[in-house]
Formats: C-alpha cells, sequence, structure tokens
C-alpha cells in the first residue's frame, strides 16, 4: 500500500486549490457550528453557575413597608429555605459631566457582610465598612459606564436629602446579570445605577429604620412557587405588598432567558446551515473530484486492488481534506466563540464567564462533515468501479448531447459557444442544479446574515418615528393628579405635554397570565401612536382594551374575548375587560386603554403616572437640570436614549454575531464557485485545447468557461432569493421573544448585497480560473484522453 | 507543386528541448525542410521520433528551442501569442488523432464553430458536403462513427479554407477500412481545393499516396522520398 499513500500525497498536491477550497467550506461550516453552540453553551454554563454560586434568590416580593419582625412570621411559611429581608430605595445620582439625570436603586446587604441570597461577586475594593454609613458598592456596569473606583465620591440624593457617598467596591450581583431600569426596554448603564449600602445606614437614609420594604427567599425542595406564594401574598398584604413573583418574572432573569433563548436559536439554526450547506457541497465536490479519476480506479482495479482497499485510497484522500477543514473549524471556532462570549459578557453581566468545549458539538459537527464527504467519495468509487477495467481505460465515448429546449422552440441565431454552455447545462441538468443549488445557498447565506440590518432599521423606524414621538417620558414615583401637566408644560423647551396612567398588572386568559403592565393612553394622542398590522394609527376605544398581537398570541386571546386584569398596585382590583382589538408592535408587549377609561376602573379621578413631551432638542440640557429638582420624578427616559441603547444592544448581539457569518458565508460562497468552476475546468479542458488548436483566442474560450460559470451564477440569483426570503422568514419566527421581534424586512439592499458578494466571489474565481486558462496546454489536446 | 520555389514553410536548424525536471528530452536535433504550396506530403516516422513535435512547431502550438520557422516569409520563431493564434484561425486547419470534436455541437454545429471565427470560409454543409457527410449533418459526435467524426473534423479543419492542413495519426484511431476512406477525403480536398496537406504517421504504406515522404528519425530529417506517382488510397493495405 505504500505506492498507493504515495499517490494519496500527489492527488492532494495536485488538487490543493480545490482542497483548500472544501477545506475552507468545512471549516467556515464547522467554526460557525462550534462557536455559536460554545458560545451559548458557555452563557448557558455562566449562568447557572453564577446562579447557584451566588445563591439567586426563587421568589421575590415587594411591599410598602413592614416591620422587621413581620419577617420572622415569613421564615415560618412552610416552604421556604432561607428567607431575608432588605430595603429598597429609589436614588438619583448626580454626576459633574453628565448632564442627564441618572436614576438607581439602592439595595441593602447585612451590614459589612455578604447576603445569604443575591451574594456579591466583588470584582474590585470590598463590602462598606461596618461603621460608616456613606460606604457603597455600585455595580460594575455603571462604573464601568462613568470610570468608577474605589474611594471616589458620588452626590446621591435619597429620600429627597443630598448624601455624600463614597465607593468602596465594585460589584455584581445574580439579580442584576441584566441590568435595566423597570419600563425601559434596553439596558443603559451610564443613566441607570444599582448601589448597595448597609443595611442601618440605608434604613437610616431611606426613613425604614427597623422596617423592610423587600423580601427574597429560595425554597426548600418539594414545594412549590405558587403555594409559598400565596402564603407570602397573604402575609403581606397588610403592608402594601405588591404581589410575590417567581423567579421567571424577575426581570433580569426574565430578559436573560429571553435573550439566550433568541442566541439559541441563532445558534441552533444558523450553523445548521451552514453546515448543511457545507456538507452538501462536499457530497457533490468529492464525487466529481473522484469521477476525474476514473481511469486510475480502472488501472488500479486491472493491478488487482480489490474495492474496497481502492475506496479506502480515495477516503483517506477526502478524509484528509476534512480533516484538515475540522481541525481548523474547530479552533476557528473555539476562538471565535471565547471572543463572542466576552462581547455578550458587556452586555449580560456576568461575574465570570464558564467556557467549556463539549466534545460532543465537535464530534456533532465532525460526523456531519465527514459524513457527508464520505458518501460523496463511497458514491463516485461505487460508480468507478461498476465499470469493467478495459472500458474505463478507454477515453470515454463522446457524452450524448442533443438540442436544448430553447432551439428546439425554434431559436437559432445562438453562436456556437453559446450552444455548447447551454447544451452543456442541459445534457447534464443534475449536475447543473446541484450547481446552481450550492450558489444559491451561497446567496440564501448571505441574505440570512444580512437582512437583519435592515429589519432592525425598519423596527427603529417604525417605534421611535410612528409609535413613540415623545422626545422624552417623565414618570413619577406616586401617581399624580392631572394638574401636573402644567407644570411640565411650563419647564424649558417644552411645547407640549401629554399624561398617561399606567398600572402594573397581571394579565389572564384561562390558565395563561402575563405580568406586564396596563398602558392608559389620551384616545388622539399626539405623541403616542399604536399601529395596526398596516402600521396605520389606531384610535384607542372608549371601551374595552388593545394587545399587541404578540401578547395576544402568549395568552391565545383574541378580540371580542374577556381578559381578566389584575391591577398590581393601590387597592388591586380585579377587572374584566374586553379584549376589542390588536396592535402591531415590533418592540416590546403592551395592552392598552383609554386613560379615562383606566382610570375610572381604577377607581380614581383623573391621575397620571408620567407625561410625554415634546421639546425642543436646544433645551433638553435646560430641561433635564429642571427635572432634577422635581422630587416626584422616579425616571426619565430620552427617546435617543432608548435609540442609542437599542442600537447598541442590538449591535453587540445579533449584528456582531451576524458579521461573523457574514464572513463565514461569503468564504463558503467563494469557495462553492470556485470548486464549480474549478470541476468545469477539470472536465471541460480539453475541449477547451481544441479549441484554442483551431484558433479561438483566450477571451473566446475563456467566454465559453465562465459563460457557464455565470450563467449558472444568474440562474442561481433567483433560487438563491427565494431560498434566502424563507429562511429569513424562519429566523424571524423563530426569533420573537417579548422583548422585541425583528420584523421580516428585505430590502433591496439585502438583495444586491447578497448577489453583490456571490458574484464578486464569481469573478474571484474566474480570475483564478483565467489563469489556468492562460497555461492551457495546447498539445495535451492533440494526445490521447487521459 | 504549382511553385516549387515559393515554399510555404521552411525550417532552418529547428531544435526543441523538453526538460521534464533534471532530464533533457532532445526531440527535435536540428531540422531543415520545406513544404510547398498544394503539395501532399507524409512525415513518417516511429513514434517518439519527433514528428509530433515538428508538426506542433509548424501548427503555432509550440515553440521551437532554437532554429527558424517561416510560414510565407512570415517568421513565427519570434511570433507572439496574438500572431500564432491568429495564425491558427486563419491559415491553418488541424485534423487530430481523436478527432476532438465538440460533443455538445452537431456535425455541422462543429464546423461553424471555426466558419464563424474565419475570414472568407464555406458554407458548414458545403464543407460536410465534401466529405461525404451531407446525410449526417445534424447528428451529435456521439451518434457518428469513428470513421464519420474524423471527416466531421476533417470539415472542420477545410471549411475555412486553409492554406495548410496538418494532421497528426488521422488514421491512428481507426480500422484500415476506415482509415482509408479518411485518407481519400484528405486526398480529394487536396486535389479540389489545391491545400497543402501534411499528414503525420507511423505508418509507412500512407507513404504511397503522398507526393513527397520526409522520414523524420531520431529528431532529424534523415530521408525525403519523391513520389511522382502517387497511388490511390483504395490500394493501400495494412
Amino acid at each position: 500500500m505504500r505506492a498507493l499513500n504515495i499517490k494519496l500525497l500527489r492527488n492532494l498536491w495536485t488538487l490543493k486549490g480545490q482542497g483548500v477550497a472544501i477545506a475552507a467550506v468545512i471549516a467556515a461550516g464547522v467554526a460557525m457550528y462550534v462557536m455559536s453552540l460554545t458560545a451559548l453553551e458557555s452563557l448557558r454554563l455562566s449562568q447557572r453557575s453564577v446562579y447557584q454560586n451566588q445563591h439567586f434568590a426563587q421568589v421575590f416580593a415587594n411591599l410598602k413597608r413592614a416591620p422587621e419582625a413581620l419577617g420572622e412570621r415569613l421564615r415560618d411559611i412552610p416552604g421556604i429555605a432561607i428567607l431575608e429581608t432588605r430595603v429598597q430605595a429609589p436614588l438619583n445620582i448626580q454626576m459633574p459631566d453628565f448632564d442627564e439625570p441618572i436614576t438607581g436603586l439602592a439595595i441593602s446587604i447585612p451590614d459589612a457582610s455578604q447576603p445569604q441570597l443575591n451574594r456579591l461577586f466583588l470584582r474590585q475594593g470590598q463590602l462598606p465598612d461596618e461603621y460608616r454609613d456613606d460606604e457603597i458598592l455600585v455595580s460594575e456596569a455603571f462604573a464601568e459606564a462613568h470610570a468608577l473606583k474605589p474611594g471616589d465620591h458620588l452626590a446621591v440624593v435619597i429620600n429627597g436629602r443630598y448624601q455624600a457617598l463614597q465607593v468602596s467596591g465594585v460589584a455584581l450581583s445574580p439579580e442584576y446579570i441584566y441590568q435595566i431600569r423597570p419600563g425601559d426596554m434596553f439596558p443603559d448603564f451610564s443613566r441607570y445605577a444599582i448601589v448597595w449600602m448597609n443595611r442601618t445606614a440605608l434604613e437610616a437614609a431611606f426613613g425604614m429604620d427597623g422596617a423592610f420594604n423587600n423580601v427574597v427567599l429560595t425554597l426548600s425542595p418539594g414545594f412549590s412557587h405558587a403555594t409559598v406564594i400565596s402564603h407570602l401574598d397573604q402575609l403581606l398584604e397588610p403592608w402594601g405588598g405588591l404581589g410575590a413573583y417567581e423567579r421567571e418574572d424577575q426581570m433580569s432573569h426574565r430578559y436573560l432567558e429571553q435573550e439566550l433563548q433568541q442566541i439559541a436559536v441563532m445558534a441552533r439554526f444558523l450553523p445548521l446551515i451552514f453546515i448543511g450547506v457545507a456538507a452538501f457541497l462536499l457530497n457533490v465536490v468529492t464525487a466529481r473530484l473522484v469521477r476525474t479519476q476514473r481511469e486510475q480506479i480502472a488501472v488500479l482495479k486491472a493491478f488487482g486492488y480489490n474495492s474496497v482497499m481502492v475506496a479506502g485510497h480515495y477516503l483517506a484522500f477526502t478524509l484528509s481534506i476534512v480533516v484538515v477543514g475540522a481541525v481548523v473549524g474547530i479552533l476557528l471556532g473555539t476562538w471565535l466563540a471565547s471572543g463572542l462570549a466576552g462581547i455578550y459578557q458587556d452586555f449580560f453581566r456576568f461575574p465570570w464567564l464558564e467556557f467549556r468545549l463539549r466534545p460532543a458539538v465537535v464530534i456533532t459537527a465532525v460526523l456531519i462533515a465527514g459524513g457527508a464527504a464520505i458518501a460523496g467519495t463511497l458514491s463516485a468509487v461505487y460508480r468507478a468501479f461498476r465499470l469493467p477495467p478495459a472500458e474505463a481505460m478507454r477515453p470515454e465515448p463522446p457524452a450524448h448531447y442533443r438540442r436544448t429546449v430553447i432551439e428546439r422552440l425554434g431559436v437559432h441565431w445562438m453562436s456556437q459557444p453559446t450552444r455548447m454552455i447551454l447544451r452543456n447545462l442541459e445534457r447534464q441538468p443534475l449536475k447543473a442544479g446541484f450547481s446552481v443549488v450550492g450558489i444559491g445557498l451561497a446567496v440564501a447565506m448571505m441574505m440570512l446574515t444580512g437582512f437583519q440590518r435592515g429589519s432592525i432599521a425598519f423596527m427603529l423606524d417604525v417605534q421611535f418615528r410612528l409609535a413613540q414621538k415623545q422626545d422624552v417620558t417623565v414618570t413619577f414615583s406616586e401617581p399624580a393628579a392631572s394638574r401636573a401637566i402644567y407644570e411640565f408644560l411650563a419647564m424649558p423647551g417644552v411645547t407640549y405635554a401629554e399624561g398617561f396612567r399606567a398600572a402594573p398588572a397581571i394579565l389572564r386568559y384561562g390558565h395563561r397570565e402575563y405580568r406586564s403592565a396596563v398602558q392608559g393612553y389620551m384616545p388622539n394622542s399626539q405623541l403616542f401612536n399604536v399601529l395596526d398590522a398596516q402600521l396605520q394609527p389606531v384610535t384607542i376605544p372608549q371601551e374595552g382594551i388593545l394587545l399587541t398581537d404578540h401578547l395576544a398570541h402568549i395568552l391565545g386571546v383574541k378580540p371580542g374575548d374577556r381578559l381578566q386584569v389584575k391591577i398590581q398596585e393601590g387597592r388591586r382590583p380585579l377587572l374584566d375587560i374586553p379584549v376589542t382589538g390588536l396592535v402591531t408592535e415590533f418592540v416590546g408587549v403592551g395592552a392598552y386603554m383609554s386613560k379615562a377609561s383606566l382610570t375610572r376602573l381604577l377607581g380614581e379621578s383623573d391621575t397620571l403616572s408620567g407625561v410625554f413631551l415634546a421639546v425642543d432638542t436646544e433645551s433638553l440640557p435646560a430641561l433635564n437640570r429642571r427635572l432634577d429638582e422635581v422630587p416626584r420624578v422616579a425616571g426619565v427616559t430620552l427617546r435617543e436614549n432608548t435609540i442609542r441603547a437599542f442600537s447598541r444592544m442590538m449591535a453587540e448581539t445579533i449584528l456582531v454575531f451576524m458579521i461573523f457569518s457574514m464572513v463565514m458565508a461569503g468564504s463558503i460562497a467563494f469557495a462553492v464557485v470556485y470548486n464549480t468552476a474549478r470541476i468545469a475546468f477539470a472536465e471541460r479542458g480539453r475541449e477547451l485545447a481544441s479549441l484554442r488548436v483551431l484558433g479561438f483566442t483566450r477571451a473566446e474560450i475563456a467566454f465559453i468557461l465562465l459563460g457557464e460559470l455565470l450563467l449558472l451564477t444568474l440562474l442561481a440569483m433567483p433560487v438563491g432569493f427565494v431560498l434566502g426570503a424563507g429562511l429569513c422568514w424562519l429566523l424571524t419566527w423563530g426569533m420573537q421573544t417579548d422583548l422585541y421581534r425583528v420584523p421580516l424586512i428585505l430590502t433591496p439592499a439585502t438583495y444586491a448585497m447578497a448577489a453583490a458578494v456571490v458574484l464578486t466571489a464569481t469573478l474571484l474565481s474566474a480570475l483564478t480560473i483565467g489563469r489556468s486558462l492562460m497555461k492551457l496546454d495546447m498539445v495535451s489536446a492533440l494526445k490521447a484522453a487521459e | 507543386m504549382n511553385d516549387m520555389t515559393a515554399p510555404v514553410f521552411r525550417t532552418r536548424n529547428l531544435t526543441r528541448i523538453f526538460r521534464m525536471g533534471e532530464v533533457e528530452i532532445q526531440a527535435l536535433r536540428g531540422v531543415d525542410l520545406e513544404l510547398y504550396a498544394g503539395e501532399f506530403v507524409v512525415l513518417l516516422g516511429a513514434s517518439g521520433s519527433g514528428k509530433s513535435t515538428l508538426l506542433n512547431i509548424l501548427g503555432g502550438l509550440d515553440a521551437a528551442s532554437s532554429g527558424e520557422v517561416w510560414y510565407r516569409g512570415k517568421d513565427l520563431s519570434h511570433a507572439d501569442e496574438k500572431t500564432l493564434t491568429e495564425f491558427r484561425r486563419y491559415h491553418v486547419g488541424f485534423v487530430f488523432q481523436f478527432y476532438n470534436l465538440i460533443p455538445s455541437l452537431t456535425a455541422r454545429e462543429n464546423v461553424a464553430i471555426v466558419t464563424e471565427i474565419a475570414r472568407d470560409p464555406m458554407a458548414p454543409a458545403d464543407a460536410l458536403r465534401l466529405v461525404g457527410l451531407e446525410a449526417r449533418m445534424d447528428h451529435f459526435p456521439a451518434q457518428l462513427s469513428g470513421g464519420e467524426q474524423q471527416r466531421v473534423a476533417i470539415a472542420r479543419a477545410i471549411a475555412k479554407r486553409p492554406e495548410v492542413l496538418l494532421c497528426d495519426e488521422p488514421t491512428g484511431a481507426l480500422d484500415s477500412k476506415t482509415g482509408i476512406k479518411v485518407l481519400e477525403v484528405l486526398c480529394n480536398i487536396n486535389r479540389e481545393l489545391g491545400t497543402t496537406t501534411a499528414v503525420i504517421t507511423h505508418n509507412a504504406v500512407i507513404a504511397d499516396i503522398a507526393n513527397r515522404t520526409i522520414r523524420i528519425s531520431d529528431g532529424r530529417v534523415s530521408e525525403v522520398i519523391h513520389n511522382p506517382h502517387p497511388v490511390a488510397p483504395d490500394t493501400l493495405h495494412w
């Protein structure tokens, strides 16, 4: 077998160009697969490990105020493993050089020690000193946004009182892996802070001496959330309990879960397509490669090699290419995965990141790629082996051709080279079909990785130009009387103001429920539109409730059904409201009513939860300073900031992933086209050389070969567009979350971009093949076919 | 044979060395020869004698290592790629041992592919009529016998009305009966169109139909035999 091994090495060397291209396809497919699944796995592992090690609570409850003594009674509830009472206080921070309002939340920790639940991970510095009431820990995301370090001072307003506090350390909590202000759609690290203070200090600052307003707990094994929560709610009710909720409804956890699910869709879906395309190509290419060795196989057979030895030889040939591709792919994928996980970590604030390359992932990737190569090789070897050696050694008889459909239909004006191209394609429709599908898949992959940019732009446009037109949203810490609006109208730069009423609520239909809020808006709001499926403004009805279509889907409710709405504030009425219609929203989910109807159902006179403002841009800094001084303002959201935060989130999560994918898709596109061209060249070299002898110029024979390639590419475009549109639809469908739903918007730019990349790949392949055409050996054409 | 004084081809001290790695193979070792307008020449030689190399150089497919090739007063030995392509396109017709037809084109179209790029060609149908294939014009190569395929190749070579027809073992892949039919076609073309014809063969019998036989051995012209009375191909046997 030694001679055969040498032949193997020489074959590999001769076909190195194609070998490299095939290996690149495998590498790209395997890398995508390994990268996506490993990055996802790494985030999942980190989540699990952080939750476990930092003792992330399982049930959470907020209340107005209860004496610490109640804590003991709560601990007696059966099924509770650990329960901690805490004080939480909203706060405002003033930073020099930062004009915009910063809000945040102060959370108590036992004096100078770690809490039992939601333990903090100290990135820098230390816990606040036991005997100092002015030391705090700040969340890492906020610290990074403002370059804070231990020892720095902060001007903080808690409970309307200014305090100068000192940063003792920078910390991370399992409770705020996804650090987002309640009511916001996207994290904004520079405008929302989490700080931790000694319990004694925070009690004093917030006027909560000997009391608590927040409870976290874990359950003993075997106890259900529901019973513990109902017990807890009963005991907290007299103290202004706002309804306990389980981890599934904890904001950071819920958002993290949704993001991870979304990444999971991408991480499972895209790599499967990538590796599927790679496998498909590998099958086609190896089969053709082996077919060009037909005579050699016959010779080996004539010498007495049996089919197993020959098959083994060619398997070794393709598998060595697979191994090179797979090793490169695994290394590349692992490297990219750690990079990707690192980028996500910017966003999901894990104290640490677990990173593990799972053998199963690697093995699956290699098996898919290797299996496809083996199947392609074996089928070709089998076909070559069926021929009697004498026949296989003879030059192949002229292939059978016939006039093409177009010619039979009466088109006769074509030149002979054009006829050659068309007949060649038509004679082997399956082969041409494979090439078209292969190139089409490359087009589809490019679309799949490229369309999100346009879709996201569209989504932003709809959300912030058509739906939410207010420049500033101000939310109050307590509902206020509607005359408060005049105060805002008088503020600098405010051109228009409109009040709204929002109440946290559990929406329930049948056994399904969703924790959200009911928004009460002016029926003819100038600043906030709800849109129908055609993106036309919908008038909010006087009675009844409108639901985001996605929310209606979650609840399984349709217009005409009656929705149970359990309001989670004030007297907490249980309402029964008819669903009057559905509205389309790409970002968030909502339930909308007319403000008048909502306040009436709440049993209030005319109240506001906040105001929408239209503002002159130049006056924003002055307005911000003014808003800072209004005590009842709990939060100020600037539209521009939301857009920026959203863009940042998209850029860091989806788009980074997409750019990686795009590079991979581009290289696969090139490899597909290059291999198609290379094989066509190998199959047609003799014919082209003959034409050169007959006096054809290089440009003329290039037309025959590259014309075919170009025609295949052009045929592949519509195929790719259809495949691509389908895949994009699947992806957007799979990626729907409560947070946002990327609409399927395929802009001409998306199609053009995909087409341009694949055409460029065709051009590059044509140039490479062109070089071989230059060196085409005419004399070889005169000799016997090899 | 009309004008013996102005050769169509003239070579002087033509050599060709192939370098295969570290081995040098001298295929031609100084060939001097002339081909005259309208004559039918057989280049006779054993395999490896260098006759194919000589034909390739004459046809502009290969360049000599040293020496000169002149075609009608044009120096081919120093011609660039463009000149050589034009030379092949307008002046030379090739017939190959293995026909080298384009399988995707019919007989007529295989001829047309050359006439489309030629100056003043004959109609493909006329060329095919000359080789006796008027009935098979719309057949694809796969539907033709070897002899028929070779006749299509000849029709393709002559359709552009070349001055020279270069044939490399045109009967090499054919049985003797079919081979003779192909030779008849070549003789007819030579006689009716006056095309200078050079046929390479290792089959000495074929020399009898030529005006001149140039014997090549070991990279040189070893003998030139004038044949004042060429015989008709149908009298040959091998």
